[in-house]
Protein backbone atom coordinates (compact mmCIF):
# COMPACT_ATOMS: atom_id res chain seq x y z
CA UNK A 1 0.00 0.00 0.00
CA UNK A 2 1.21 3.31 -0.19
CA UNK A 3 0.66 5.56 2.33
CA UNK A 4 1.44 9.50 3.11
CA UNK A 5 1.52 10.36 7.29
CA UNK A 6 1.42 13.69 7.73
CA UNK A 7 3.49 14.80 11.00
CA UNK A 8 6.30 13.36 12.10
CA UNK A 9 5.95 13.34 15.49
CA UNK A 10 6.44 9.95 17.77
CA UNK A 11 3.21 8.48 16.54
CA UNK A 12 3.90 9.69 12.97
CA UNK A 13 6.95 8.34 12.92
CA UNK A 14 6.65 5.28 15.10
CA UNK A 15 3.71 4.16 12.65
CA UNK A 16 6.25 5.12 9.83
CA UNK A 17 8.42 2.83 11.06
CA UNK A 18 5.76 -0.13 11.02
CA UNK A 19 4.62 0.32 7.81
CA UNK A 20 7.87 0.24 6.23
CA UNK A 21 8.84 -2.63 7.60
CA UNK A 22 5.34 -3.89 6.67
CA UNK A 23 6.64 -4.07 3.10
CA UNK A 24 4.63 -0.78 2.08
CA UNK A 25 5.29 2.44 0.99
CA UNK A 26 5.68 5.43 2.56
CA UNK A 27 5.71 9.05 2.51
CA UNK A 28 6.17 11.22 5.51
CA UNK A 29 5.84 15.64 5.64
CA UNK A 30 6.20 17.39 8.43
CA UNK A 31 6.90 20.99 8.39
CA UNK A 32 10.43 20.43 10.10
CA UNK A 33 13.15 18.95 9.32
CA UNK A 34 14.24 18.30 12.68
CA UNK A 35 11.09 16.04 13.41
CA UNK A 36 12.76 13.27 10.87
CA UNK A 37 15.04 12.31 13.08
CA UNK A 38 12.41 10.24 14.92
CA UNK A 39 12.39 8.14 12.19
CA UNK A 40 14.29 4.74 12.63
CA UNK A 41 17.50 4.40 10.85
CA UNK A 42 16.36 1.62 8.83
CA UNK A 43 13.23 3.88 7.26
CA UNK A 44 13.43 3.11 3.40
CA UNK A 45 10.17 5.33 2.51
CA UNK A 46 10.74 9.54 1.77
CA UNK A 47 10.61 12.15 4.75
CA UNK A 48 9.02 15.28 2.82
CA UNK A 49 9.18 19.28 4.66
CA UNK A 50 6.17 20.89 3.63
CA UNK A 51 2.85 22.20 5.49
CA UNK A 52 0.21 19.01 4.51
CA UNK A 53 -2.69 22.27 4.32
CA UNK A 54 -1.43 23.12 1.09
CA UNK A 55 -2.52 20.99 -1.80
CA UNK A 56 0.87 22.20 -4.03
CA UNK A 57 2.60 20.63 -1.48
CA UNK A 58 0.03 17.22 -0.69
CA UNK A 59 0.28 17.34 -4.61
CA UNK A 60 4.31 16.67 -4.58
CA UNK A 61 4.45 14.43 -2.10
CA UNK A 62 1.70 12.33 -4.66
CA UNK A 63 -1.33 12.39 -2.64
CA UNK A 64 -2.94 11.59 -5.89
CA UNK A 65 -1.47 8.25 -5.90
CA UNK A 66 -1.92 7.50 -2.21
CA UNK A 67 -4.31 4.20 -0.95
CA UNK A 68 -4.04 6.14 2.79
CA UNK A 69 -3.37 9.69 4.25
CA UNK A 70 -3.35 9.89 7.86
CA UNK A 71 -3.33 13.28 9.72
CA UNK A 72 -1.04 12.92 13.05
CA UNK A 73 -0.29 16.77 13.68
CA UNK A 74 -0.77 18.03 16.98
CA UNK A 75 -3.61 20.32 15.62
CA UNK A 76 -7.26 18.80 16.03
CA UNK A 77 -8.01 21.48 13.38
CA UNK A 78 -5.10 21.15 10.92
CA UNK A 79 -5.68 17.54 10.77
CA UNK A 80 -9.39 17.53 10.40
CA UNK A 81 -8.76 19.97 7.52
CA UNK A 82 -5.91 18.33 5.84
CA UNK A 83 -7.98 14.63 6.24
CA UNK A 84 -11.06 16.63 4.18
CA UNK A 85 -8.53 18.02 1.38
CA UNK A 86 -7.16 14.82 1.01
CA UNK A 87 -10.55 12.90 1.02
CA UNK A 88 -12.72 16.10 -1.23
CA UNK A 89 -9.90 17.16 -2.89
CA UNK A 90 -7.70 14.32 -4.01
CA UNK A 91 -10.06 11.29 -3.73
CA UNK A 92 -7.84 9.51 -1.64
CA UNK A 93 -9.38 6.37 -0.84
CA UNK A 94 -8.79 5.89 2.74
CA UNK A 95 -8.67 8.77 5.35
CA UNK A 96 -7.53 8.42 9.04
CA UNK A 97 -7.75 11.50 11.57
CA UNK A 98 -6.59 11.72 15.12
CA UNK A 99 -9.11 14.16 16.96
CA UNK A 100 -7.70 14.94 20.51
CA UNK A 101 -10.97 16.44 21.63
CA UNK A 102 -13.35 13.58 22.06
CA UNK A 103 -16.36 15.56 21.24
CA UNK A 104 -14.86 16.96 18.00
CA UNK A 105 -13.90 13.57 16.50
CA UNK A 106 -17.87 12.67 17.69
CA UNK A 107 -18.81 15.63 15.05
CA UNK A 108 -16.75 14.54 12.11
CA UNK A 109 -16.52 10.90 12.32
CA UNK A 110 -20.49 11.58 11.56
CA UNK A 111 -19.57 14.08 8.97
CA UNK A 112 -17.80 10.88 7.21
CA UNK A 113 -14.09 11.06 8.32
CA UNK A 114 -12.19 8.07 9.71
CA UNK A 115 -11.43 9.30 13.33
CA UNK A 116 -9.50 8.42 16.35
CA UNK A 117 -9.34 10.20 19.85
CA UNK A 118 -6.06 9.58 21.96
CA UNK A 119 -8.09 10.94 24.79
CA UNK A 120 -10.69 8.32 24.85
CA UNK A 121 -8.86 5.52 23.65
CA UNK A 122 -6.32 6.24 26.58
CA UNK A 123 -8.64 7.21 29.41
CA UNK A 124 -10.64 4.18 28.46
CA UNK A 125 -7.80 1.48 28.98
CA UNK A 126 -5.96 3.34 31.66
CA UNK A 127 -9.68 3.30 33.68
CA UNK A 128 -9.80 -0.32 32.74
CA UNK A 129 -6.25 -1.03 34.33
CA UNK A 130 -6.70 0.66 37.50
CA UNK A 131 -10.24 -1.49 38.08
CA UNK A 132 -8.06 -4.67 37.40
CA UNK A 133 -5.27 -4.00 39.43
CA UNK A 134 -7.00 -2.06 42.24
CA UNK B 1 -29.52 38.41 14.76
CA UNK B 2 -27.59 36.58 17.63
CA UNK B 3 -24.01 36.58 15.77
CA UNK B 4 -21.15 34.25 16.67
CA UNK B 5 -17.52 36.05 15.63
CA UNK B 6 -14.49 34.01 16.21
CA UNK B 7 -11.52 35.36 16.72
CA UNK B 8 -10.40 38.66 18.05
CA UNK B 9 -7.48 39.88 16.08
CA UNK B 10 -7.97 42.99 14.29
CA UNK B 11 -10.79 41.87 11.92
CA UNK B 12 -12.55 40.19 14.75
CA UNK B 13 -12.38 43.19 17.10
CA UNK B 14 -13.75 45.90 14.29
CA UNK B 15 -16.06 43.19 12.84
CA UNK B 16 -17.66 43.05 16.42
CA UNK B 17 -17.36 46.39 16.62
CA UNK B 18 -19.98 47.69 13.95
CA UNK B 19 -22.07 44.39 14.39
CA UNK B 20 -22.91 45.82 18.02
CA UNK B 21 -23.19 49.41 16.34
CA UNK B 22 -26.15 47.62 14.19
CA UNK B 23 -28.04 46.92 17.42
CA UNK B 24 -27.07 42.83 16.67
CA UNK B 25 -26.57 40.92 20.01
CA UNK B 26 -23.15 39.98 19.26
CA UNK B 27 -20.54 37.06 21.39
CA UNK B 28 -16.38 37.02 20.48
CA UNK B 29 -14.54 33.96 20.90
CA UNK B 30 -11.22 34.51 21.10
CA UNK B 31 -8.49 32.50 23.04
CA UNK B 32 -5.86 34.31 24.36
CA UNK B 33 -7.25 36.06 27.67
CA UNK B 34 -5.54 39.44 27.17
CA UNK B 35 -6.92 40.25 23.93
CA UNK B 36 -9.96 38.89 25.51
CA UNK B 37 -9.45 41.84 28.87
CA UNK B 38 -8.77 44.35 26.70
CA UNK B 39 -11.78 43.61 24.59
CA UNK B 40 -13.89 43.67 27.23
CA UNK B 41 -12.53 46.57 28.86
CA UNK B 42 -13.43 48.77 25.73
CA UNK B 43 -16.36 47.16 23.66
CA UNK B 44 -18.33 45.73 27.16
CA UNK B 45 -18.38 42.08 28.28
CA UNK B 46 -19.25 41.12 24.63
CA UNK B 47 -15.80 38.54 24.23
CA UNK B 48 -15.69 35.10 25.91
CA UNK B 49 -12.38 33.38 26.42
CA UNK B 50 -12.07 30.09 24.97
CA UNK B 51 -11.49 28.02 21.80
CA UNK B 52 -14.30 28.89 19.02
CA UNK B 53 -13.55 25.11 17.75
CA UNK B 54 -14.25 23.37 20.58
CA UNK B 55 -17.85 22.10 20.77
CA UNK B 56 -17.99 22.64 24.94
CA UNK B 57 -17.35 26.39 24.34
CA UNK B 58 -19.77 26.99 21.14
CA UNK B 59 -22.96 24.85 23.64
CA UNK B 60 -22.19 27.15 26.43
CA UNK B 61 -22.41 30.60 24.38
CA UNK B 62 -26.09 29.20 22.84
CA UNK B 63 -24.58 28.84 19.21
CA UNK B 64 -27.75 26.36 18.54
CA UNK B 65 -29.47 29.34 18.46
CA UNK B 66 -27.26 31.93 16.51
CA UNK B 67 -28.32 32.80 13.41
CA UNK B 68 -24.85 33.75 12.12
CA UNK B 69 -21.37 32.69 13.04
CA UNK B 70 -18.56 34.03 11.20
CA UNK B 71 -14.91 32.72 11.43
CA UNK B 72 -12.44 35.60 11.32
CA UNK B 73 -8.90 34.03 12.89
CA UNK B 74 -5.49 34.34 10.68
CA UNK B 75 -5.49 29.99 10.80
CA UNK B 76 -7.73 28.83 7.52
CA UNK B 77 -7.95 25.23 9.43
CA UNK B 78 -9.44 27.19 12.81
CA UNK B 79 -12.08 29.01 10.95
CA UNK B 80 -13.05 25.97 8.58
CA UNK B 81 -13.64 23.82 11.66
CA UNK B 82 -15.55 26.45 13.88
CA UNK B 83 -18.08 26.60 10.73
CA UNK B 84 -18.50 23.28 10.08
CA UNK B 85 -19.11 22.68 14.13
CA UNK B 86 -21.75 25.55 13.64
CA UNK B 87 -23.08 24.36 10.28
CA UNK B 88 -23.22 20.41 11.04
CA UNK B 89 -23.05 20.35 15.36
CA UNK B 90 -25.50 23.63 15.91
CA UNK B 91 -27.63 23.91 12.49
CA UNK B 92 -26.46 27.55 12.60
CA UNK B 93 -28.12 28.51 9.38
CA UNK B 94 -25.31 31.06 8.03
CA UNK B 95 -21.47 30.47 7.94
CA UNK B 96 -19.11 32.90 6.93
CA UNK B 97 -15.41 31.94 6.96
CA UNK B 98 -12.41 33.89 6.51
CA UNK B 99 -10.41 32.50 4.15
CA UNK B 100 -6.31 33.36 4.23
CA UNK B 101 -4.92 30.75 1.39
CA UNK B 102 -7.24 31.66 -1.72
CA UNK B 103 -6.74 27.89 -2.84
CA UNK B 104 -8.54 26.67 0.10
CA UNK B 105 -11.68 28.90 -0.48
CA UNK B 106 -13.09 26.06 -2.60
CA UNK B 107 -12.87 23.53 -0.50
CA UNK B 108 -14.49 25.45 1.98
CA UNK B 109 -17.67 25.84 -0.31
CA UNK B 110 -17.59 22.23 -0.74
CA UNK B 111 -17.61 21.30 2.49
CA UNK B 112 -20.90 23.83 2.87
CA UNK B 113 -19.47 27.19 4.32
CA UNK B 114 -22.31 29.49 2.96
CA UNK B 115 -19.93 32.67 2.47
CA UNK B 116 -16.33 32.82 1.98
CA UNK B 117 -13.94 35.72 1.99
CA UNK B 118 -10.86 35.61 0.66
CA UNK B 119 -8.93 38.72 2.07
CA UNK B 120 -6.16 38.56 -0.43
CA UNK B 121 -8.66 38.80 -3.26
CA UNK B 122 -10.77 41.66 -1.88
CA UNK B 123 -7.43 43.24 -1.61
CA UNK B 124 -6.39 42.50 -5.11
CA UNK B 125 -10.32 43.48 -6.18
CA UNK B 126 -9.61 46.81 -4.49
CA UNK B 127 -6.31 47.36 -6.42
CA UNK B 128 -7.62 46.40 -9.58
CA UNK B 129 -10.70 49.18 -9.36
CA UNK B 130 -8.46 51.43 -8.85
CA UNK B 131 -5.97 50.64 -11.29
CA UNK B 132 -7.60 53.43 -14.90
CA UNK B 133 -6.68 50.17 -17.20
CA UNK B 134 -8.32 47.80 -15.52
CA UNK B 135 -12.12 47.31 -17.38
CA UNK B 136 -13.67 45.48 -14.99
CA UNK B 137 -14.31 45.23 -11.34
CA UNK B 138 -16.24 42.42 -9.34
CA UNK B 139 -18.90 44.30 -6.88
CA UNK B 140 -20.99 41.08 -6.19
CA UNK B 141 -20.88 37.47 -5.73
CA UNK B 142 -24.22 35.85 -5.85
CA UNK B 143 -23.35 32.47 -4.45
CA UNK B 144 -26.41 30.58 -4.98
CA UNK B 145 -27.72 31.91 -8.34
CA UNK B 146 -24.18 31.77 -9.97
CA UNK B 147 -24.13 35.32 -10.72
CA UNK B 148 -21.85 37.94 -10.92
CA UNK B 149 -22.70 41.62 -10.45
CA UNK B 150 -20.12 43.52 -12.14
CA UNK B 151 -18.58 46.91 -12.82
CA UNK B 152 -17.54 47.87 -16.51
CA UNK B 153 -15.83 50.65 -17.62
CA UNK B 154 -15.94 51.37 -21.91
CA UNK B 155 -12.68 52.19 -22.21
CA UNK B 156 -12.24 54.60 -25.62
CA UNK B 157 -10.63 52.20 -27.80
CA UNK B 158 -13.67 49.88 -26.95
CA UNK B 159 -15.19 48.32 -29.90
CA UNK B 160 -18.54 49.15 -28.43
CA UNK B 161 -18.11 52.47 -27.97
CA UNK B 162 -20.95 54.49 -30.19
CA UNK B 163 -22.94 51.53 -30.45
CA UNK B 164 -26.53 50.97 -29.57
CA UNK B 165 -26.44 47.92 -27.10
CA UNK B 166 -29.00 46.09 -29.28
CA UNK B 167 -26.48 46.15 -31.64
CA UNK B 168 -23.91 45.00 -28.99
CA UNK B 169 -23.69 40.43 -29.08
CA UNK B 170 -23.88 39.70 -25.11
CA UNK B 171 -23.56 35.89 -23.85
CA UNK B 172 -27.01 34.35 -22.69
CA UNK B 173 -27.90 35.61 -19.59
CA UNK B 174 -26.39 38.76 -19.22
CA UNK B 175 -27.86 41.83 -18.29
CA UNK B 176 -26.93 45.29 -18.42
CA UNK B 177 -28.63 46.93 -15.94
CA UNK B 178 -27.38 50.59 -14.81
CA UNK B 179 -25.17 53.29 -17.12
CA UNK B 180 -23.55 55.36 -15.00
CA UNK B 181 -22.08 58.17 -17.42
CA UNK B 182 -20.53 61.79 -16.55
CA UNK B 183 -23.22 64.46 -16.20
CA UNK B 184 -25.86 62.63 -16.52
CA UNK B 185 -28.16 60.65 -13.62
CA UNK B 186 -27.01 56.74 -13.84
CA UNK B 187 -29.51 55.35 -15.61
CA UNK B 188 -31.52 52.02 -16.65
CA UNK B 189 -30.39 51.42 -20.38
CA UNK B 190 -32.54 50.01 -23.31
CA UNK B 191 -32.10 48.00 -26.34
CA UNK B 192 -31.34 51.77 -28.21
CA UNK B 193 -29.01 52.95 -25.44
CA UNK B 194 -25.71 54.26 -27.34
CA UNK B 195 -22.56 53.17 -25.32
CA UNK B 196 -19.90 56.08 -25.00
CA UNK B 197 -16.40 55.64 -24.12
CA UNK B 198 -15.84 56.24 -20.47
CA UNK B 199 -19.58 54.84 -18.78
CA UNK B 200 -19.42 52.67 -16.53
CA UNK B 201 -21.73 49.39 -17.26
CA UNK B 202 -23.02 47.64 -13.75
CA UNK B 203 -24.37 44.40 -15.01
CA UNK B 204 -25.40 41.04 -13.98
CA UNK B 205 -24.04 38.06 -15.90
CA UNK B 206 -23.50 34.26 -14.76
CA UNK B 207 -19.97 33.56 -13.23
CA UNK B 208 -19.21 31.02 -16.44
CA UNK B 209 -19.97 34.09 -19.12
CA UNK B 210 -17.72 36.58 -17.02
CA UNK B 211 -14.72 36.67 -19.60
CA UNK B 212 -17.17 36.60 -22.68
CA UNK B 213 -19.11 39.87 -21.43
CA UNK B 214 -15.86 41.46 -21.27
CA UNK B 215 -14.82 41.00 -25.09
CA UNK B 216 -18.58 41.67 -25.95
CA UNK B 217 -17.99 45.05 -24.34
CA UNK B 218 -14.51 45.43 -26.41
CA UNK B 219 -11.68 44.51 -23.68
CA UNK B 220 -9.40 43.12 -25.94
CA UNK B 221 -7.27 41.67 -23.14
CA UNK B 222 -9.85 39.25 -22.26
Amino acid sequence: MKVLIMGCGRLGARLAGLLDDGGHQVTILDMDSYAFRRLPSTFHGTALVGNGLDEDVLRRAGVEGMDVFVALTEGDNRNIMSTEIAKHIFNVPRVICRIYDPLRQQVFESLGLETFSPTTIFAGILSEQIEKTG
Amino acid sequence: MYIIVVGGGRVGYYLTKALLDEKHEVVLVEKDSSICDAINDELGSVCIRGDGSEVAVLSDIGTNRADMLIAVTGDDEDNLVSCQLAKHRFKVPRTVSRVVNPKNAALFKRLGIDITVVSTNVILENIEAEVPTHPLTHLLSIGDRGLEIVDIRIMPDSSVSGKAIKQVSLPSGAVLSLIIRKGVRPFVPTADTVLQAEDRVIAATPAEAETALRVSLGDAEA
